[in-house]
């Protein structure tokens, strides 16, 4: 089903992930959140440009572990945690931060 | 759970098939069972890990960074049989430059791929509890 | 020219390369594409075979290939011709007749 993101309209899959990751800008994030009543700080958006940065250099969508750690080592061990990333994410951190992110989901994340 | 050692058996080149890109994928859903695994290139499947892959021409995603990330996922021991490179007339030089960053050495970045002879990779594979070819 | 052969399997892994060379016709054109590419490669196992087959007949590669497998052209056999998808189509149209090696 599509979304409506200033007045274009962006192929998502049955799970809500954009289709083009191309496609993405900064507002895909900011209107999936709203649509499951969540709104995006400073530290979402961390981690948002993170996931992009990672999948830029990897080409995949980091597990939540793998995550976790490379979290912890660029921004801090107070970060680098799941508890810290659950809060941020309550659907996970895997699944929802690389929805937002316009990634796929994380390779074996079901 | 006891952890077992598992091998993964890498023998086809990229892009002309899919087993590369399987292999890899299923290493990454492995690695998140905390397993001993490790990787083997042997035949045309040291091709996978060849420098400079750039897929642009031919209209297919390049996978190739992703093998990059296996330090990540705690997948430090890639072996490559040095029979196999010389057939192909490649080298160290020609393959990715692929490190795992060793937490308890202050982050120090360290060599994942081991170059080892046909002998030498039996003897790996005569450790292992699972051996998956792709 | 009279037949294009186009071989798109590692000679590493199948005889469709060797087959081939085989039994392509003097003045016969190969082109080699995929995984059929690594045949163009200097200083390999299967390098001396793909240079006594170039006295018969014209040998080609597709370049996209061989940059999205990272083999440099400077180490394709010399006198191996590289081609981008429009030499592909022009070979195909100069010939009489297609045969894949699949």
């Amino acid at each position: 089903m599509p979304i409506e993101v200033n007045g274009k309209s962006f192929e998502t899959d049955e799970e809500g992930y954009l289709v083009n990751l191309g496609e993405w800008e900064p507002d895909c994030a900011t209107v999936m959140a709203a649509a499951e009543d969540q709104e995006l700080t400073e530290n979402h958006w961390e981690v948002i440009n993170f996931l992009r940065e990672y999948y830029d250099e990897y080409q995949i969508a980091p597990a939540v572990r793998v995550l976790t750690k490379a979290i912890g080592k660029k921004l801090g061990k107070d970060k680098g945690n799941s508890k810290y990333l659950y809060e941020l994410f309550p659907y996970g951190p895997g699944k929802q931060a690389c929805k937002y992110a316009g990634l796929p989901k994380p390779t074996g994340c079901v | 759970m006891a952890t077992k050692k598992f091998m993964f058996l890498n023998r086809k080149a990229p892009y002309g098939t899919v087993y590369a890109l399987e292999s890899l994928e299923v290493v990454l859903i492995g690695a998140a069972f905390e397993q001993d695994v490790s990787l083997a290139f042997i035949g045309d499947g040291v091709y996978q890990i060849a420098k400079n892959q750039n897929t642009d021409g031919i209209g297919m995603k390049n996978f190739s960074p992703t093998y990059k990330a296996l330090g990540d996922y705690e997948v430090t021991k890639l072996y490559v049989e040095k029979e196999s490179l010389e057939a192909r007339g490649l080298t160290l030089d020609d393959l990715m430059d692929l490190t795992w960053e060793d937490e308890d050495d202050d982050y120090a970045e360290k060599p994942s791929i081991r170059l080892v002879s046909a002998a030498e990779l039996a003897a790996v594979f005569d450790e292992q509890d699972v051996v998956l070819s792709f | 020219m009279s037949t294009l052969h186009t071989v798109n399997k590692s000679p590493f892994e199948r005889d469709s390369l060797s087959s081939c060379i085989r039994l392509a016709v003097k003045g016969s054109a190969i082109l080699l594409i995929e995984d059929g590419v690594f045949g163009a490669m200097a200083g390999t196992d299967h390098s001396d075979m793909v240079q006594a087959a170039m006295k018969d007949a014209s040998v080609y590669v597709l370049g996209p290939d061989l940059a999205a497998r990272g083999m440099s052209e400077d180490r394709v056999i010399d006198g191996i011709q590289i081609i981008d998808y429009s030499g592909f189509v022009n070979l195909t149209a100069e010939c009489n007749n297609v045969q894949s090696w699949l």
